[in-house]
């Protein structure tokens, strides 16, 4: 990626950004996050098939934000997310340069987040085939069939969150779970706590998860929890029409339209 | 001690499975699901992994279970009851397929859980546990046993240790305990005598990447080092390295109450969260996530140290091969060693 090392050498020289984020290479055939605040270390930073963390998790982290304004080697599911989170308010074009990495690594740099909006635009949201076959197979199971799966599937979730951790979207500073006086969700790693998190999970994400995988990439038991967001956004595709992260911010589960089909809205 | 060795058949070991059975023992052992692998109630010898060179989690759980109950309470007529857990019918538990720098974190956990309060709850449940360590004959950039004081044939923690004498060959059995010779005795046949030669052939080569006692005594001047901040920005604060981890002891106590009555439990906790040192004032004293992981660090190979006179890392790797970030503890300790202050 000669492009995108030559750029962030150059924000960094000229003070346009203080930090760019990338990849580069980690152990064995892994990639992590680099976070890029001298020009000589720009040289680190790399870019292929493997790197697939969504890198937007970093830029509402409180050590990153406070280094002042961001560049972001953002691919597709990225700039989903940074739209995502625009919208929300966690991220706006003072504090956030985008250079965008197209499926065929090319380097885009974007003006501003309506830029990165209208590009993210181009592309529906599909869920893979592999996963897909996944989901109709669990709609075709009974309900007892399906409970059953749920529950071995979650039964070795000790709750490291990791797949909290590993989402732009949760960056609550306190997420429900960690309340206990009262206690909303049940804090132990037992069947019901552990269902119970992950239900709530998925609908705190309904609307908002744009499919890019990292809370199943993280977690360290490799449990499919991103089934359940996938099955969101099926049904918000069929419900709905399908589902883009916009800077207008109108959200699957919190918008509402005078001219609703639903009666009961009226 | 006196070591007994003695010579068990790669076919032996199954029929070993169903005598223990027989005796009605529970067993956990490595089982594989999604491509991880994590210690199961295994109901048959074939659902037993061995392809792994380690497991995704560590075997602590058994012991130190990610959830327990301890105690059950009822409001009535009579004003509170409180119930404690039976400690006196806990199961007899084999531990099965448990690598070395597994087992030694046992001896870790329990200097932890017998420090300055001996937890009866703890104790009683490890007493019911038989441990057959199984040495490593592979190893990965993740491993560091020899770091830290361990073999990959390490004997500590285990009560029988089995050593695969070359790929399907036969086992040694080194019996290590009073509850290794229990197993002994109920499958004698199994156990042939046999002058076996030395097992350090059949191991693997895990290089020695670091000087530990170095490490320590730097850990001492190094609180206020920068290394924290480079190290942990990549950190997204979830608790998978702790959980992993055949040493974190960390738990919390939480109440589950159903109306008038309920329960106090005991569940897995990690440093790393934000929370975890919350005060209830909104005060937090390890308010960023450096200071978390410079805690980790400390509390492993500082504190324990001092206090413990064991390290509180065993070199397993299982933290970085399970960080979703990709942090590696192994080379974050080599750069400690290699800063200069």
């Amino acid at each position: 990626m000669v492009d995108l090392i030559k750029r962030a050498k150059e924000l960094i020289e000229t003070s346009a950004v203080r930090v760019v984020i990338g990849y580069e290479q980690g152990i064995g055939n892994k990639t992590r996050a680099l976070f890029v605040e001298k020009a000589e270390d720009a040289g680190k930073l790399i870019f292929d098939s493997r790197c697939v963390q969504n890198l937007a998790v970093y830029i509402t982290k409180k050590e990153i934000k406070e280094k002042g304004k961001m560049a972001i080697a953002a691919t597709l599911p990225v700039m989903r997310s940074i739209i995502q989170l625009a919208s929300e308010f966690q991220v706006n074009d003072n504090n956030l340069l985008v250079l965008g990495i197209t499926a065929e690594s090319k380097l885009i740099e974007f003006a501003n987040l309506v830029e990165v909006e209208t590009f993210v635009h181009q592309y529906q949201i599909e869920i893979d085939a592999r996963n897909k076959e996944m989901l109709d197979k669990l709609g075709k199971m009974t309900q007892a069939e399906r409970w059953k799966f749920w529950i071995d599937e979650l039964a070795p979730c000790f709750k490291c969150y990791a797949c909290r951790a590993a989402c732009p979207m949760c960056y609550c500073h306190r997420c429900t779970v960690d309340f206990n006086q009262p206690q909303w969700i049940p804090v132990p790693s037992h069947e019901l706590g552990n269902l119970e998190w992950h239900i709530m999970r998925a609908m705190h994400l309904t609307g908002r998860c744009i499919d890019c995988d990292a809370c199943y990439n993280a977690c360290p038991l490799s449990i499919p929890i991103n089934l359940l967001t996938k099955k969101m956004l099926e049904d918000a595709k069929e419900h709905f029409g399908g589902y883009q992260p916009s800077l207008k911010g109108d959200h699957l589960m919190s918008t509402y339209k005078p001219d609703d089909k639903e009666n009961f809205i009226h | 001690m006196n070591i007994d060795k003695r010579l068990v058949r790669r076919d032996s070991l199954e029929k070993l499975f169903d005598i223990l059975k027989q005796n009605s023992k529970k067993i956990y052992a490595p089982f594989l699901k999604n491509g991880k692998t994590t210690f199961r109630d295994a109901e048959s010898f074939a659902m037993i992994s061995t392809g792994h060179i380690q497991t995704t989690e560590s075997s602590k759980d058994i012991a130190f279970p990610r959830t327990e109950k301890i105690l059950d309470y009822s409001k009535g007529k009579d004003g509170l009851v409180v119930k404690g857990i039976d400690l006196e019918n806990l199961p007899g538990v084999i531990l099965w397929g448990v690598r070395p720098c597994d087992a030694v974190g046992i001896g870790a956990l329990s200097s932890i859980f017998n420090w300055d309060y001996k937890d009866e709850i703890y104790n009683s449940r490890l007493l019911q546990v038989t441990v057959f360590g199984f040495s490593c004959n592979k190893s990965d950039e993740y491993c560091f046993c020899t770091s830290v004081g361990g073999t990959p044939g390490n004997t500590a923690g285990s009560d029988i240790l089995f050593t695969r004498m070359g790929e399907d060959g036969d086992y040694l059995a080194e019996i290590l305990t009073d509850k290794g010779i229990t197993v002994v005795l109920m499958a004698p046949d199994l156990f042939e005598k046999s002058e076996i030669a030395e097992k350090e052939k059949f191991l693997a080569v895990v290089p020695v990447r670091f000087n530990n006692k170095e490490i320590s005594e730097k850990l001492d001047k190094f609180f206020e080092s920068k290394v924290w901040n480079d190290q942990s920005l990549i950190c997204l604060g979830c608790g998978a390295c702790a959980y992993v981890c055949p040493t974190c002891a960390c738990f919390d106590i939480q109440d589950e109450a159903h109306g008038k009555s309920g329960s106090r439990i005991r569940c897995w906790d990690s440093c790393g969260f934000s929370h975890f040192t919350l005060h209830t004032s909104g005060h937090n004293p390890r308010a960023i996530q450096s200071a978390r992981w410079r805690q980790r660090i400390m509390h492993k190979f500082s504190y324990m140290p001092e206090r413990l006179s064991v390290f509180g890392c065993t070199g397993c790797g299982r933290c970085s091969r399970a960080c979703p970030a990709d942090m590696n503890i192994l080379e974050n300790l080599i750069s400690i060693q290699e800063v200069t202050l």
